[in-house]
């Protein structure tokens, strides 16, 4: 039943440049506060620095690796549910405790 | 322009919020069971809440000429108690009958531990016996890519699963392609904090071509926006999409694959 039709083109980049650039410079700010105020090294700044390399790759698929890297790598079904959130990032030491 | 809000939770949502959905071009909106926003002490509070979504919720959107359909199972959140669990599914072939009820959702995983995956097994199980359509909801952030998987197999290890009668919910880039791959449906959610934001939802529509997906509020007792389909849809015509792709996404689809369920009538 596929008879996709493709949007008309517009431009993104006037579209959306200036929200980008917004959150990009509040993912600085958010690193600079979190060094001046000694947290640079909780785990989720940690995994959220890793993942800004995917932003300077070259392939189209940025947002997948991003995401990719902040996720629980692991694949078994966990022994107990302690907790019913989630933090956004997946701390490494976590797997050693209930993997 | 008309659209489906085909996944919110107005249990959580006041009547004014009917009424500005019914103004921005709603015409029914579908509920899935889940958790609200505390964990229930018994099977006593799921019967009162089943009672609720598929007896209450219908009149009070039936005042802005909304339809209103739901889902039923007990959510992940609160399946790690197996007894419980096991208690609430044991209610729910009474209310299969209801007149606006569609199927077994939404299930599915929340900490990917092993109670969770064997209550969802079970709900797999009923809906199977009964041959209804399956919503399922897919696990937060870095839990996500893990319990879609998870759930993935469990569906496909069920002989009498159709990927074409089950839509997998809240999937982002990293989960997208495994669900449409399989054949089953996929829904996105539109959260202002997490999940997927407009803009990333129409990529994902643009990269899959549209087909087999829906888009929804969720609208629940967290921070979320019950127009968020409306207002994406307005993204979509700045982005170029013309009225009936936009209408096939918000409208089309969700009747796609909520109508195999002949109680789905507009
Ligand atoms: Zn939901």
């Amino acid at each position: 039943m596929n008879d996709w039709q493709p949007p008309q083109q517009v431009n993104l980049v006037d579209l959306s440049f200036m929200d980008t650039r917004f959150k990009l410079i509040e993912v600085a700010a958010f690193l600079d506060r979190v060094q001046h105020a000694g947290q640079d090294t909780d785990y989720r700044v940690t995994a959220l620095k890793s993942a800004l390399q995917f932003l300077s790759q070259s392939e189209p698929d940025r947002a997948k690796q991003v995401l990719l890297s902040l996720s629980d790598p692991s694949e078994e079904p966990i022994a107990k549910a302690t907790i019913q959130g989630a933090a956004g990032a997946y701390q490494i030491e976590r797997m050693k405790v209930e993997g | 322009m008309k659209y489906i809000e085909p996944h919110g939770h107005m249990v959580s949502r006041t009547t004014d919020d009917y009424e500005r959905m019914a103004l921005a071009g709603c015409v029914a909106i579908c509920e899935p069971a889940f958790w609200a926003g505390f964990d229930r002490n018994s099977a006593q509070g799921f019967y009162d809440y089943f009672r609720q979504i598929t007896e209450y919720e219908p009149k009070r959107a039936a005042r802005f000429g909304l339809k209103h359909f739901s889902w039923l199972c007990i959510n992940p959140k609160e399946a790690e108690d197996v007894q419980l669990a096991d208690d609430v599914i044991a209610l729910i072939p009474e209310f299969l009958n209801k007149p606006n009820v569609l199927g077994i959702g939404e299930i599915g995983l929340n900490k990917n531990s092993r109670n969770e995956l064997l209550i969802l097994e079970k709900h797999i199980q009923l809906a199977a016996d009964h041959d209804q359509l399956v919503l399922v909801h897919t696990p937060h952030l870095e839990d996500k890519r893990k319990g879609t998987r998870l759930i993935l197999d469990a569906l496909k290890n069920h002989a009498k699963i159709n990927p074409e009668r089950v839509i997998i919910d809240h999937v982002e880039e990293h989960t997208i392609d495994l669900v449409l791959d399989q054949g089953f449906w996929a829904g996105m959610t539109l959260y202002p904090e997490s999940k997927c934001s407009p803009h990333r939802a129409i990529d994902m529509l643009e990269q899959r071509q549209a087909e087999h997906i829906w888009m929804n509020s969720a609208c629940d007792w967290g921070v979320s926006d019950p127009l968020a389909v409306p207002k994406t849809m307005l993204e979509m015509r700045k982005r170029g999409w013309s009225q009936e792709s936009i209408q096939r996404v918000v409208f089309e689809n969700p009747i796609a694959f909520m109508g195999q369920c002949e109680k789905f009538v507009l």
